[in-house]
């Protein structure tokens, strides 16, 4: 393991297929949380149903890919609508216990023995990229520049995530700048007062959660396809967090802040993970195991995020001024 | 004691209020707002209990009352941002008890709030912007059609930067409104109500906070708005500036209406020394002398 490797495994890791996933979940919780000011801690929860809207579609039901993209964004638009028509006139704790209970529970019912037949329970569902992987226009082989190359399905999906990620910025951008954002945005400083000059704050920050929860479908629909074989158990509460931390890293309430954070997160897990690997594999460090990895690299994102709180908190992207305009 | 009139109160020739009656829940000639049984209560405390209150079209009503009256709580409930226990009333003909806040705004009733309620991280302009009503590209598909709104934009631009130049705030467009003093984010806050085209503008304590210097220019605004055909319902504590620009007069204590009338009744009213003037306030001390050598 020499430093080079490491590095170039760890910027594969960042433009990779998984860290475009995670943008497009991010771009999806600044909509919710940096621009409509909606807490939203069951993101996950919208991957699960866009991962198997994808899987059980397909493979349990035989229809075509497209169609479970479909179903996936469809899937999502309920949950969004489940999670927002109750608690969404309520006080803003309400959607936050909401979305953590509603993501937890899903995971639940869809690994439940009695949902095997549909979902596969436990065991997941697998076997239903394949007509994404059939697709694939590029040339076999792997493909890269230098040290940093993607073998030819990893790329397209690549290719695949990063356009969606690009969609999903010029539409952020083209809504942000339009009257409807500055509602939104009006929502978030203070939704009375959005009220009381005649505008629904309550239809707002309902479309606000389902456009949001699309891009988390989305997501998910493309950790489907690139894992080509799910389970209930990857939709963890914990990739909620990770997506607060990447998005705060990056900057809540901007259009690259949801890019940067998860790209910056991944090389830096990536970074870490590979050094202790490669220590610990050579021996520098005898007392520690590679096992020891996780536990360590939660203690990392915790570290690093309350070094961001104190010295950056508008994140890598925000102003500054503005995170800070109501501490007095 | 019209002698000491402000520019803004009405001649003697113009009576807005003539043929009105100086008393609790009395008829109006051409009541904008009308409210029957209004009540609310938090827990054992009944803060409003408002049996009648008619408010006269373009006039300048002043509501008043001490602290813990139930004047901010009122305001909630006509505009939908409290729940009644009880009552009905009706804006312009039309029923809008149980409307929500924001259908109350839209039929031209626009409040702003005792304690201001500025986006801060907006800019003053975004700030106005936003307030305008029937925008299209307010719309979420609409948003996305930027050519279907960019002239609508424009003239709501215009618009908003004449009502900033009016409240002094125009140099200031381009700063988030959080970086804005208490008092300009009063004139904002009054300024971005304006911008939604009420019929009736609710203004909750608009003075406190403002730079004395601009009060005068702030009743002028007021006045004129009235005199362009606003009516104007406010709640204010300084007692020059409420007998100086109202027309009438509605006094509130623990809930209640206890009178109302134009400001010379009101000087000379007992229940309302009793209640409010002699007992909290030491100007109103004045009117309690005024009264011995009253009408
Ligand atoms: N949300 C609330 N919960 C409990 N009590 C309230 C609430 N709002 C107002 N009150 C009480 O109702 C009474 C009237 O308050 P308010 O309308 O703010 O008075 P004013 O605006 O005339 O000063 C006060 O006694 C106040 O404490
Ligand atoms: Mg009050």
């Amino acid at each position: 393991m020499d430093t080079m490797t490491i590095l170039s495994l760890s910027v594969e890791t960042a433009i990779g297929p998984v860290a475009a996933i995670y943008v497009l979940a991010a771009i999806g919780l600044n909509m919710h949380f940096g621009y409509t000011g909606l807490l939203n801690f069951g993101q996950v929860g919208f991957m699960l149903v866009g991962a198997y809207g994808v899987a059980v579609s397909v493979a349990t039901f035989g229809l075509p890919l497209w169609m479970g993209f479909l179903v996936s964004l469809a899937c999502s638009v309920v949950l969004a609508l489940v999670l927002g028509i109750p608690t969404l006139r309520l006080r803003s704790d309400y959607l936050a216990i909401s979305t953590i209970a509603v993501a937890e529970v899903l995971r639940l019912v869809y690994r439940a023995e009695f949902a095997r037949p549909v979902t596969g329970g436990v065991y997941g569902r697998q076997s239903f990229a394949d007509a994404f992987y059939d697709a694939n226009p590029l040339p076999e082989g792997s493909l890269g520049v230098g040290r940093v190359d993607f073998s030819s399905d990893e790329l397209w999906l690549m290719l695949v995530c990063w356009l969606l990620v690009a969609a999903g910025l010029a539409m952020m951008a083209l809504l942000m700048n339009s009257p409807w954002g500055r509602v939104i945005k009006g929502i978030r400083e203070d939704e009375d007062a959005v009220r009381s000059l005649g505008k629904d704050a309550f239809t707002y920050k309902l479309q606000s959660l389902v456009f949001g929860g699309v891009f988390g479908g989305l997501a998910g629909a493309m950790i489907a396809l690139n894992q080509q074989n799910i389970t209930p158990d990857q939709f963890m509460p914990q990739v909620t967090f990770y997506l607060w931390a990447m998005l705060l890293l990056g900057g809540v309430g901007t259009i690259w802040g949801p890019v940067i954070g998860p790209v910056i997160m991944w090389f830096m897990l990536t970074l870490f993970d590979e050094t202790l690997r490669g220590m610990a594999s050579t021996g520098v460090l005898p007392f520690l195991a590679t096992s020891d990895s996780g536990p360590l690299r939660h203690a990392l994102v915790g570290v690093g995020l309350m070094l961001l709180i104190v010295y950056r908190p508008q994140g890598l992207v925000g102003n500054r001024k503005e995170m800070l305009v109501n501490v007095k | 004691m019209s002698s000491d009139a402000t520019p803004g109160a009405p001649e003697a020739g113009q009576d807005r209020m003539a043929g009105t009656a100086p008393e609790t829940g009395s008829a109006k000639t051409d009541p904008i707002l009308k409210a029957d049984g209004i009540r609310r209560s938090f827990g054992g405390l009944t803060a409003v209990d408002v049996e009648h209150l008619e408010v006269q079209r373009s006039t300048i009503t002043a509501l008043i009352g001490p602290n813990g009256a139930g004047k901010s709580t009122l305001f909630n409930l006509l505009t939908g941002f409290d729940r009644a226990d009880a009552g009905e009333w009706s804006f312009q003909g039309r029923r809008i008890d149980r409307m929500a806040g924001h259908k109350v705004a839209r039929q031209g009733m626009v409040r702003t709030f005792q304690l201001t309620k500025a986006l801060t991280r907006l800019t003053v302009l975004e700030n106005m912007l936003l307030a305008a009503p029937g925008q299209r590209g307010e719309r979420f598909l609409g948003a996305f059609g930027r050519w279907l709104w960019t002239g609508q934009e424009a003239a709501n631009r215009e618009r908003a930067m004449e009502l900033l130049a009016r409240f002094k705030l125009d140099a200031k467009k381009d700063d988030i409104a959080g970086s804005l003093s208490g008092g300009q984010r009063k004139l904002l806050e009054m300024a971005r109500s304006l911008m939604v085209e009420p019929s009736m503008v609710m203004l909750d304590e608009p003075m406190a906070g403002v730079n004395p210097a601009l009060v005068q220019s702030l009743l002028e605004h007021i006045t004129a708005l009235r005199d362009e055909g606003t009516t104007v319902l406010f709640v204010e504590h300084d007692m020059d500036v409420i007998m100086g620009i109202s027309d009438w007069i509605v006094v509130m204590a623990q809930g209640r209406v206890i009178a109302e009338g134009r400001p010379a009744d009101i000087r000379s009213n007992e229940h309302v020394i009793d209640a409010y003037l002699g007992a909290h306030h030491d100007e109103p001390g004045q009117g309690a002398q005024q009264k011995e050598e009253g009408p």
